[in-house]
């Protein structure tokens, strides 16, 4: 793909995890036509996969008759992965610090932190009528191989 | 995700291949270690080199591994850790929790 252009690719999945590779995979493959390294590329799949586990697990509650969506845009070097659920959302103030000693040991808890950390900027959106809107943005110039 | 197990030195080697991630490897990875506790075999070595994908569930049951292990009084190691995995565990300080070995005999030394 040549710098400057667009991309444009949306998925709807049901909430069944052996489904969240499928999203994944779209990620990592925008990312490497766009030019970015396998580790670059590895890294926003892996922020993609988590948003998908949580919009299904958290959102969605495991329910397969509910969908997850993930629409990925890209243009101009910068990538808008918007991935939203049919849950009925969640305060994002109270999820805890994992790095927080008395965090540390926990089992849960890691996936916002991962996303945040993988990707430029993530911030959440609830709808009135239900449903979760992640929107993860990241941005792949320089960051060619 | 596939493991298999020996043991040397009184040590339970388990080897990890494939993903441990949400609703896959995560629950694989928690009943290996529960084999082992109740087979008896309470200093585990998890050779982690074929392990191909975890995300935060995986890493979860790994740091869950670890505390059940420590409270049965055993001590649970790893080996072998893929640059990515090693990633993981860096940026949420976790790799101040695990003893983590880039060869076999150092780690086997090391129970």
């Amino acid at each position: 793909m040549e710098r400057g252009e667009s991309e444009r690719i949306e998925i709807t999945i049901s909430s069944r995890f052996e489904n969240i590779e499928l999203v994944q995979v779209i990620a990592e493959h925008l990312c490497e036509n766009a030019g970015v390294d396998e580790d670059g590329s590895h890294w926003v799949g892996m922020a993609v996969r988590e948003a998908v586990a949580n919009a299904i697990k958290h959102g969605n509650k495991l329910d397969v008759r509910k969908k997850v969506s993930a629409t990925f845009n890209l243009h101009g070097g910068e990538l808008e992965i918007t991935v939203s659920d049919e849950g009925e959302g969640f305060d994002p103030e109270k999820v805890s610090d994992p790095l927080n000693p008395q965090n540390l040991m926990k089992t849960s808890g890691r996936g916002i932190f991962y996303m945040k950390t993988f990707m430029d900027q993530i911030r959440y959106s609830f709808r009135a009528d239900g449903g979760t809107s992640l929107v993860m943005t990241k941005n792949l110039a320089g960051r060619s191989s | 995700m596939k493991s298999s197990a020996r043991t040397a030195n009184g040590v339970e080697i388990i080897k990890l291949e494939g993903k441990i991630t949400i609703g896959a490897g995560d629950s694989q990875l928690r009943e290996v270690i529960t084999n082992s506790l109740n087979a008896g075999k309470m200093n585990i070595l998890l050779d982690m080199g074929g392990v191909t994908t975890i995300d935060s569930s995986g890493i979860g049951e790994l740091v869950g591994s670890y505390t059940t292990v420590t409270n049965r009084g055993g001590k649970l190691k790893l080996l072998h850790l893929p640059a990515k995995l090693n990633e993981l565990l860096h940026v949420t300080q976790l790799i101040t929790v695990f003893e983590v070995y880039e060869n076999e005999p150092d780690a086997l030394a090391s129970f």
